[in-house]
C-alpha cells in the first residue's frame, strides 16, 4: 500500500486583483514525477511556493511533509562554497555532526558530478553546476519530496538531456519530485506524469 | 501580604535614586579627599597657565603657583583639571573641580551663576594695533568702522559691543587670545582690545605690534568656585588676604613680572575690605623662551599620548555605535510596528542633531542627574550617534541580500535568527565593511569634537601646542602625520579583509 506524499485540495490564491490559483486539487504518491506545466502565469511556480510554505493560500490545504526545493536562480548562499551550501542545514537544524554532514555532502556532490567544485564559491560555478549544488543542499536533508521550479531554464539542451537522467535517478527510495516545466522534450525524458495549468486551473 | 503597586514603584525609585546619588558620588569622588582639583586652560594660557614649553607635562603661570598656595594652605594636593576656557564656569557647577583660576574676570553675570572670590588681580582693557597704526589708532574713537577682535564672552567683548553703538567700530569674537594678536599682524583685524597682562605677552611674542596705554576699562581676576561651596569660597577669601597681606601673592606676581603699583592699591583696598581703584601701568619684560625645535621635542610626548586617546576612544565608541547599529537596524528589519517606529525615531533624531549638541547634552545636560566623567560622556555621545549612521548602513546591507537566499533558508528549515546569524548577517557584514571603515575614519577625526568635554584628544592638544608655540605649522603637521598614521593602518586592513572575503577558497 503507498502512503500519499502531498495532498493539495482546492487551493486558491489572489493577490490583488489577480486570481493567481482557482482551485487547484493534486495528490502526489513516493516514487512518483509530477510535472506542472503551462504558459508563464499559469500559477506553476505559485503551486510549489504553496506547498513549500513559502505563500500562505486563500483558500484550500496544503499537506505536505518536510520538502526539499530547486529555486529557478538557485539562490545558493553566494558566501559559502559549494560544500559549505550542503553542509549548513544539516549542522545547523539537523543537528548532525561536522564530519557526517560533510560526508554525506561530499556523496551528494560526488553522485551529481560536481565533487571537483566542492571549494568553488557560487559566482564561480557555470548555471548547470550552481544546479546541481542547489539540488544536493535541497537533498542533504533527505526529504521525500523535491521540488523543482523551472530546473531547464537555464540550461542547454545536452545539459537538459543529463538533468532527466538526474531526475530519474533521484525518484528512487520513494522520494518523489514535483517539477514545473514548459519543455515537453524535457518532460518526455523524465517520464513524469504531468499536469496541466491554465488560468490557474488544472486543465489536462 | 500582598504591596501595593505604588510602594513597590516607591522603593524601586528610591533604589534607583540610591543608584544614581552613589554614581553621581563616585564620579565626583574620583579623587581622594586630600586632593584640590583646580580647573583651568593651559591653551595659550601664559602667563597664567600653561603647560612649561621645556616640559608640557608640568604646568607654569602664576595662576599656577596661586592655586599651589591655596592647596597647600588648605593642607591638600594641587590637581590640575584641564577645562576649555569658556566652559570653566559650567565646570565648576558641575563639580569638574573644586576651584577655577585661569586670568578668570569678574563680572556681574559670573557672581550670579557661581561663587566668586575677592579679586586677587587688577587689570585693564588695553588697545593694541599695529607699530604703522600707533599715531593713527589712538583710541576706539578712531578706528570707526575697523574691525577689532578679543576673546568672546570677557569684559573686553562687552565694551567693544558697547563700542559698536558708540563708536562704530566692529566688534570680532575669538574662542583664544592669541588669535586676534596674530590676525591683527596680517591685518584681518585693525586693533586687538584685550587685557593688558594678555597684551604684554602678545606684543613680546609678535614683533610689529603696539600697545597703547590708556585704560579703557578695568576688571579683576577671581577665583570660581561651586555656588554649594560657599564655605571653600570663604576659605578660598581669606587665604588671598593671608596672601597679599604678608607678601606672598606679591612675591608670585614679581616672579612673573606683573607686579604694578596698581596691585599694591588693590591690595590694600581688599585687606582694609574698601572698594578697588587703580592706575594704568603694567610694564613686563621679556624672558628667554626655548626654540621651536625644542618646543615641539617636548611637545611629542603629549601628542602621542592624546592620539592614544583619541584611538582608544574612536575604537571604544565605534565598538558601541557597531553594537548599537547593529541591533536598531535588526529591530527596523525584523521588529514589529512599534519597535520600528521607535528604532526609526532614534536614528532620525540623532542624524538629525549636531552630535556637539549630543554630547553637550550628555554631560552638561544629565549632570543633575547623573554626572558622568567626561571620557564616558564622550564615548557615549560618539558612540550613540553614530549609532544610527551604522544602523543606516547594516540595514540597507540586510535589505541588498536576496530575498530569494532567504526563502531557500527558511525551506531548508532555518529559523529566522538562525538565517540572520549564518546567511544574511555574514553577506551584510561584508556589504557593509567598506562603509564601516569610512565611518570609523570619520570617527576618529570628529572625536576631536570631544575637547569640549574637556577631554584633551589630539586635535586639542594640537591646538593647545600651536596656541603656545604661536604657530601651526609644526602642531599641524604633527597632528596631521599621526592622524593619517592611525588612518591608513584602518584602510588597508579593510581592503586586505575585503579581498580575503571575496577570494576563492579553493
Amino acid at each position: 500500500m503507498t502512503r500519499t506524499l502531498l495532498t493539495i485540495r482546492d487551493l486558491q490564491l489572489q493577490r490583488g486583483a489577480r486570481h493567481i490559483l482557482r482551485g487547484v486539487s493534486l495528490a502526489v504518491e513516493p516514487g512518483e514525477i509530477v510535472t506542472l506545466m503551462g504558459a508563464s502565469g499559469s500559477g506553476k511556480t505559485t503551486i510549489l511556493r504553496c506547498i513549500a510554505g513559502l505563500e500562505t493560500p486563500d483558500a484550500g490545504t496544503v499537506e505536505a511533509g518536510p520538502c526539499g526545493m530547486v529555486f529557478q536562480f538557485h539562490c545558493l548562499f553566494e558566501h559559502l562554497t559549494a560544500l559549505d551550501n550542503v553542509t549548513l542545514a544539516p549542522l545547523h537544524v539537523g543537528r548532525r555532526d561536522r564530519g557526517a554532514s560533510e560526508a554525506r555532502a561530499r556523496e551528494l556532490l560526488d553522485e551529481l558530478g560536481i565533487g571537483h567544485r566542492a571549494h568553488a564559491l557560487p559566482r564561480e560555478l557555470s548555471g548547470g553546476e550552481a544546479q546541481r549544488v542547489a539540488i544536493a543542499r535541497a537533498l542533504a536533508m533527505d526529504p521525500p519530496l523535491l521540488l523543482m521550479d523551472e530546473p531547464t531554464a537555464s540550461l542547454d539542451p545536452a545539459r537538459r538531456a543529463e538533468l532527466a537522467t538526474t531526475i530519474r535517478a533521484l525518484a528512487t527510495g520513494g522520494r518523489a519530485l514535483v517539477i514545473t516545466s514548459h519543455d515537453e522534450d524535457f518532460v518526455e525524458r523524465t517520464g513524469a506524469r504531468v499536469i496541466r495549468l491554465a488560468d490557474g486551473r488544472v486543465s489536462g | 501580604m500582598r504591596r501595593r503597586g505604588s510602594e513597590i514603584l516607591r522603593q524601586w525609585s528610591l533604589l534607583g535614586a540610591v543608584l544614581t546619588l552613589t554614581v553621581a558620588h563616585l564620579a565626583a569622588q574620583g579623587a581622594p579627599p586630600q586632593v584640590l582639583r583646580w580647573g583651568g586652560d593651559a591653551e595659550g594660557g601664559a602667563p597664567f597657565v600653561e603647560a612649561d614649553p621645556r616640559n608640557p607635562a608640568h604646568l607654569v603661570g602664576f595662576d599656577v603657583e596661586i592655586a599651589a598656595l591655596i592647596a597647600r594652605a588648605l593642607g591638600r594636593t594641587p590637581q590640575f583639571v584641564q577645562i576649555t576656557f569658556t566652559e570653566l564656569d559650567q565646570a565648576v557647577r558641575r563639580g569638574d573641580f573644586d576651584i577655577g583660576l585661569s586670568g578668570i574676570e569678574d563680572t556681574p553675570a559670573r557672581r550670579a551663576s557661581v561663587a566668586a572670590s575677592i579679586p586677587y588681580y587688577e587689570f585693564h582693557e588695553v588697545l593694541t594695533v599695529r607699530d604703522a597704526d600707533r599715531q593713527r589708532f589712538r583710541s576706539l574713537a578712531d578706528l570707526r568702522g575697523h574691525r577689532i577682535g578679543t576673546l568672546g564672552g570677557t569684559i573686553a567683548y562687552e565694551a567693544l559691543l558697547d563700542a559698536e553703538r558708540t563708536f562704530g567700530i566692529q566688534a570680532v569674537s575669538y574662542d583664544d587670545d592669541v588669535h586676534p594678536y596674530s590676525d591683527l599682524l596680517v591685518g584681518r583685524v585693525d586693533a586687538v582690545l584685550l587685557d593688558n597682562v594678555l597684551a604684554d605677552r602678545s606684543i613680546r611674542r609678535m614683533p610689529g605690534l603696539f600697545t597703547h596705554a590708556d585704560n579703557i576699562r578695568t576688571g579683576h581676576y577671581v577665583i570660581v568656585v561651586s555656588p554649594q561651596q560657599a564655605a571653600l569660597r570663604d576659605q578660598v577669601n581669606a587665604i588671598l588676604r593671608g596672601a597679599m597681606t604678608d607678601g606672598r601673592l606679591e612675591a608670585i606676581f614679581r616672579s612673573w613680572n606683573v607686579w604694578n603699583p596698581t596691585q599694591e592699591a588693590l591690595f590694600r583696598a581688599t585687606t582694609s575690605d574698601t572698594a578697588a581703584t587703580g592706575t594704568s601701568g603694567a610694564g613686563v619684560s621679556a624672558a628667554p623662551l626655548p626654540s621651536r625645535w625644542e618646543i615641539t621635542q617636548h611637545y611629542l610626548p603629549s601628542l602621542l599620548r592624546a592620539a592614544v586617546i583619541t584611538l582608544v576612544l574612536s575604537c571604544l565608541a565605534m565598538a558601541l555605535a557597531v553594537l548599537g547599529g547593529m541591533s536598531i537596524a535588526i529591530a527596523r528589519v525584523y521588529g514589529g510596528r512599534a519597535t520600528r517606529v521607535l528604532a526609526t525615531a532614534y536614528v532620525e533624531v540623532m542624524r538629525g542633531t549636531p552630535v556637539l549638541l549630543q554630547l553637550f547634552v550628555i554631560y552638561y545636560g544629565l549632570a543633575p542627574i547623573v554626572r558622568l566623567p567626561a571620557f564616558v560622556a564622550a564615548l557615549l555621545g560618539l558612540g550613540l550617534n553614530y549609532a544610527a549612521y551604522e544602523s543606516e548602513i547594516y540595514r540597507s546591507a540586510l535589505e541588498a541580500i536576496p530575498r530569494g537566499q532567504l526563502e531557500a533558508a527558511r525551506v531548508l528549515g532555518f529559523t529566522r535568527w538562525q538565517a540572520l546569524r549564518l546567511i544574511r548577517g555574514p553577506q551584510a557584514l561584508r556589504l557593509a565593511l567598506a562603509p564601516m571603515t569610512n565611518d570609523f575614519v570619520a570617527m576618529l577625526k570628529d572625536s576631536s569634537l570631544v575637547s569640549v568635554l574637556t577631554v584633551v584628544e589630539l586635535t586639542k592638544q594640537t591646538q593647545i601646542f600651536a596656541t603656545n608655540l604661536g604657530s601651526w605649522v609644526i602642531p599641524g603637521a604633527l597632528c596631521a602625520a599621526m592622524y593619517l598614521a592611525m588612518s591608513l593602518p584602518l584602510g588597508h586592513l579593510a581592503r586586505r579583509l575585503e579581498q580575503r572575503w571575496s577570494a576563492p577558497t579553493s
